[in-house]
């Protein structure tokens, strides 16, 4: 079967964001940008069944500027066959991301979509659920394991008291959480390989779908700093400071 | 204006997150309904009705709801939605789950985590793992929107809203329930305990995580770990707290061999009192710590519990 991966190009994770001077937005510029963690163990995950027989094909799809073909190569460099980047430099967001590839996925008619849970930019968790309803398909959110068994796949999901099985018809959406596996490195060897392999380029407007906001940012702002506290020097001064200080205990 | 809250019920009693999502509900204004789906439902619905502000409770008790499935419960909302100008729930799994489900549905944006209301259609929520706070507002006519509880303080419970019950039944051929392992546990809820207690890699086990639960049992507290102590095995992923487990924001958060990677900090820095105990004392956990103590955690637990 065809498996579909959603990739985004994000901000590093260890770099510790700025926010503009003018609070528009949070500086990326010559910020190091790489591949969303929930997405690179999307692209583990499919690979992995390919590897197992699941699946027969891998296709990585991004919606971004040109700049996130690094990112497609990545996935190919990873085990993807081939890759679609849908060009914008708008900001786009979950919505019309889901409109954009709920026509990849009339288009390329895979038995599974794999997206990660949320982007660590805008930290939205929407775009796997909102594709699910837009294609109507069944959707296994936060996903710490996968397994397709015949016209079903069994989803376990990480919910909050604990974990929940769910088994979805397929074809079906899944978003990763951080415990369905651990993502393999790209070697070199496969990054040079992964230059030749097909990479195609559209338009939103190729897809028809318009993707102008619908929330403005009106402004974005450094939290409140905490202010410095202090260091104790025992257990003593410490239960005290607790008690008479802070009063919290 | 009208408001939806969905209702967040665990075995079979309504959760308190319900009650800082009515909070925010209010703040907004206007009319707040709450909606309990489920299957057998009842005593839940009683509870919500309980709630200050609400105006209505609208019951869908129906095997097709167990478990919230997010297939028909989005359905489920979709099709009510169209009395309502908000539709919110608690920033949960389940709330996460379905709601954005329900927006597409609807063909409007969903707003994620809100942590303060502005207006009727502008909220700020945390971006950037808690690192920015961003302004958003809302062109759609239907907003809908999940809520933080740690941005809200609960309503009360002095209500008495009457309760209907809604007869729209979603059909949901594509998925079913299989099992839930929910983990076990005597003390209060994470997102919900006034004081929480979390190890982090400097553990070393998860047999050490005892010297935890002492001190727990005296503070009444919870038990939070970072997600280097999840994935090292020590504890269930329940337990994690960061950007990817869960958001608290307790009256005192006490860290012990947590380092206070960006990803932890966002899932706690807005508690009132954190306490570090850490051996390393250029631990960025010390920048966030109110009171910082530098040691050997097998020393300063079990002397710390004898002193409580």
């Amino acid at each position: 079967m065809k498996v579909l991966v959603a990739v985004k190009r994000v901000i590093d994770y260890n770099v510790k964001i700025r926010v503009k001077a003018d609070h528009s937005d949070v500086d990326l510029t010559n910020v190091k940008m790489a591949m969303n963690p929930f997405c690179e163990i999307a692209v583990e995950e499919a690979v992995r069944l390919k590897e197992k027989g699941v699946a027969t094909e891998v296709v990585a799809v991004t919606v971004g500027p040109k700049a996130s073909q690094e990112q497609l190569r990545t996935a190919l460099a990873l085990g993807a066959d081939r890759a679609l980047q849908i060009e914008t430099d708008e900001r786009v967001e979950s919505l019309a991301v889901a409109k954009l590839l709920a026509k990849v996925v009339d288009e390329e008619q895979p038995q599974l979509v794999i997206l990660g849970k949320q982007a660590i930019d805008t930290d939205n968790n929407q775009t796997g659920q909102m594709l699910a309803a837009l294609t109507g398909l069944p959707q296994g959110t936060f996903a710490s394991a996968v397994a397709v068994e015949g016209d079903k796949v069994n989803v376990t999901r990480e919910i909050d008291g604990g974990l929940q099985t769910v088994a979805l018809s397929l074809p079906a959406i899944v978003t990763t959480d951080l415990r369905l596996n651990e993502p393999r490195y790209a070697k070199l060897p496969d990054i040079m390989k992964a230059k030749k392999k097909p990479l195609d380029v559209k338009t939103p407007a190729d897809y028809g779908v318009e993707v102008a906001s619908r929330v403005s940012l009106l402004k974005v702002e450094s939290p409140a700093e905490r202010k410095g506290g202090i260091k104790v020097a025992s257990v003593d001064e410490l239960v005290d400071k607790l008690k008479n200080e802070a009063k919290v205990l | 204006m009208s408001i939806l809250v969905l209702a967040e019920h665990h075995d079979g009693a309504l959760a308190g997150a319900t009650a800082h999502v009515v909070a925010a509900a209010q703040q907004i204004g206007g009319d707040i309904d709450v909606l309990v789906a489920g299957e057998n439902v009842a005593a839940i619905a009683e509870s919500a009705a309980k709630l200050d502000g609400v105006s209505k409770v609208r019951v869908a008790d129906n095997a097709a709801y167990a478990h919230l499935l997010a297939e028909p419960t989005a359905a489920l909302i979709a099709e009510l939605a169209g009395d309502y100008s908000h539709v919110l729930a608690v920033a949960s799994t389940t709330g996460k789950n379905v709601l954005p489900r329900v927006a597409a549905l609807k063909d409007v944006a969903q707003i994620s985590e809100i942590i303060a209301v502005e207006s009727v259609d502008t909220f700020k929520r945390p971006i950037y793992a808690g690192n920015a706070i961003a302004t958003v507002q809302s062109e759609d006519a239907l907003k809908v929107i999940t809520v933080r509880t740690t941005g809200f303080d609960a309503v009360g419970e002095g209500g008495s809203a009457a309760i209907e019950a809604v007869d729209f039944v979603a059909d949901n051929a594509q998925s079913t329930f299989v099992k839930e392992e929910l983990a076990q546990s005597d003390r209060p809820e994470l997102g919900a305990a006034k004081v929480v207690i979390s190890g982090g890699r400097g553990m070393g086990s998860g047999e050490n995580f005892t010297l935890l639960e002492g001190i727990a049992d005296k503070l009444g507290a919870a038990i939070g770990a970072s997600r280097a102590a999840v994935d090292a095995g020590f504890v269930p992923n329940d337990m994690q707290v960061g950007q990817t487990g869960k958001i608290v924001a307790p009256e005192l958060y006490i860290a012990v061999g947590i380092s206070g990677a960006i990803q932890h900090l966002a899932g706690m820095k807005d508690s009132k009192v954190i306490v570090a105990i850490n051996k390393d004392e250029e631990a960025p956990i010390f920048q966030v710590a109110d009171y910082g103590l530098v040691g050997d955690l097998f020393e300063i637990l079990p002397e710390l519990e004898s002193k409580l």
